[in-house]
């Protein structure tokens, strides 16, 4: 979605899978133990994976 | 734009040192969110803890805090707002800390109905030592301390909040993460004393023991167990079996301790 951006912070990360399990729309996945966005375009902001995020790691930028 | 949890973070403090999939993260998120939207003043907010994981919690946060001894959070907690009344003074805790060794502070602040806000983080066993089973831990379950089944009955933090006077008892799960903070920021909102017991998991210590494989089958858990209370009242017995009730449980209006303890003061000193 335009103006959306996720960003994972690779070193606070623990691979624990919460936000991927989580997303309504599907959009993470893992990639060995770090989360990945991989369809960026289906996200509806509902900020869920970050509110749920036990390690700060994974921030939704929306303007 | 993206939320801004680093202003409240002391600088160089992440990674915490909690599990993957630890519970406590996320309350810690709900707290920093509640206490931003009540905007309260850094300076003038104490975070106080016992001894534990969850009590961990304070020292990651750019408050006034106090990481005090096993279990005695509400007692230290007590002292600073008695001395000042005016600051804003939050508990944060787990189960073992708050029911067990400190079970007798935790009754008795809320018995007197202090000014504060107490967040008591139930992973249902001692996380920090090595799962060692707590007064809140299901009877059955298995704990280091319990390999054939805990014996014991189970302490329900938020009845015995009720019981002992607290005048604010809500509780959430740390599945329900927009919750938490709501409800936080409710009871920092509340004259008197809030508990705000969250639902939490210990996938290292109490989840592999148990029934619960991965951090993600203890957040199924308490995706399942939840049950709003306006919910409730329609459910039957049965469909309530095994569920626990979250939102708000309690509320009333009761005088406050310090504001009665000011009246004594004010006598002793000679004022009519
Ligand atoms: C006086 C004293 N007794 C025992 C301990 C050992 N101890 C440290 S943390 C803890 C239990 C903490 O459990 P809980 O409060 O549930 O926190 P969790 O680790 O589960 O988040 C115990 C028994 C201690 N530090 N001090
Ligand atoms: S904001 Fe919602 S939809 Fe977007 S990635 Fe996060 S959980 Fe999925
Ligand atoms: S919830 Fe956070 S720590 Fe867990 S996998 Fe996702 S980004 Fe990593
Ligand atoms: S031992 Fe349990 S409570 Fe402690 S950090 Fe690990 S998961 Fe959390
Ligand atoms: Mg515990």
């Amino acid at each position: 979605m335009s103006g959306t951006r996720i960003e994972v912070i690779e070193k606070y990360c623990k691979g624990c899978s919460i936000c991927v399990e989580f997303c309504p729309k599907n959009v993470l996945e893992m990639d060995g133990f770090l989360a990945k966005v991989v369809r960026l375009q289906d996200c509806i902001k509902c900020m869920q994976c970050e509110l749920r995020c036990p390690d700060f790691a994974i921030k939704v930028y929306v303007d | 734009m993206a939320y801004d949890y680093e202003k409240y973070i002391r600088p160089g403090k992440l990674p915490h040192i909690w599990c993957p999939g630890c519970g406590h993260g996320i309350v810690m998120k709900g707290l920093i969110r509640a206490i931003d939207s009540c905007g309260l003043d850094k300076n003038n907010t104490a975070l106080v803890s016992g001894i534990g994981c969850a009590s961990r919690l304070p020292g990651y946060l750019d408050f006034c805090t106090l990481h005090t001894a096993h279990g005695r959070a509400a007692a230290f907690a007590t002292g600073v707002k008695m001395a000042k009344p005016e600051m804003n003074v939050i508990v944060m805790g787990g189960d073992g800390d708050g029911t067990a060794i400190g079970g007798n502070h935790f009754i008795h602040a809320c018995r007197r109905n202090i000014d504060m806000t107490y967040v008591i983080m139930n992973n249902l066993i001692y996380g920090m030592t090595g799962g060692q089973f707590s007064p809140c831990t299901p009877t059955g379950d298995k704990a280091s301390t319990t390999p054939y089944g805990n014996p014991d009955p189970t302490f329900d933090i938020s009845k015995l909040a009720i019981g002992a006077g607290a005048t604010f008892v809500a509780r959430t799960t740390a599945f329900h993460a927009t919750q938490i903070d709501k409800l936080i920021a409710e009871g920092i909102k509340h004259k008197g004393m809030a508990i705000i017991e969250v639902l939490d998991d210990c996938p290292t210590t109490y989840g592999r023991r148990n029934k619960f494989r991965s951090v993600i089958d203890m957040m199924k858990r308490l995706k399942d167990i939840a049950v709003p209370v306006a919910a409730a009242g329609k459910m039957t017995a049965e469909q309530l079996e095994g569920k626990v009730l979250t939102g708000v449980l309690y509320k009333e209006d009761k005088p406050e301790y310090c504001e009665q303890y000011a009246k004594v003061i004010a006598k002793a000193s000679g004022a009519k």
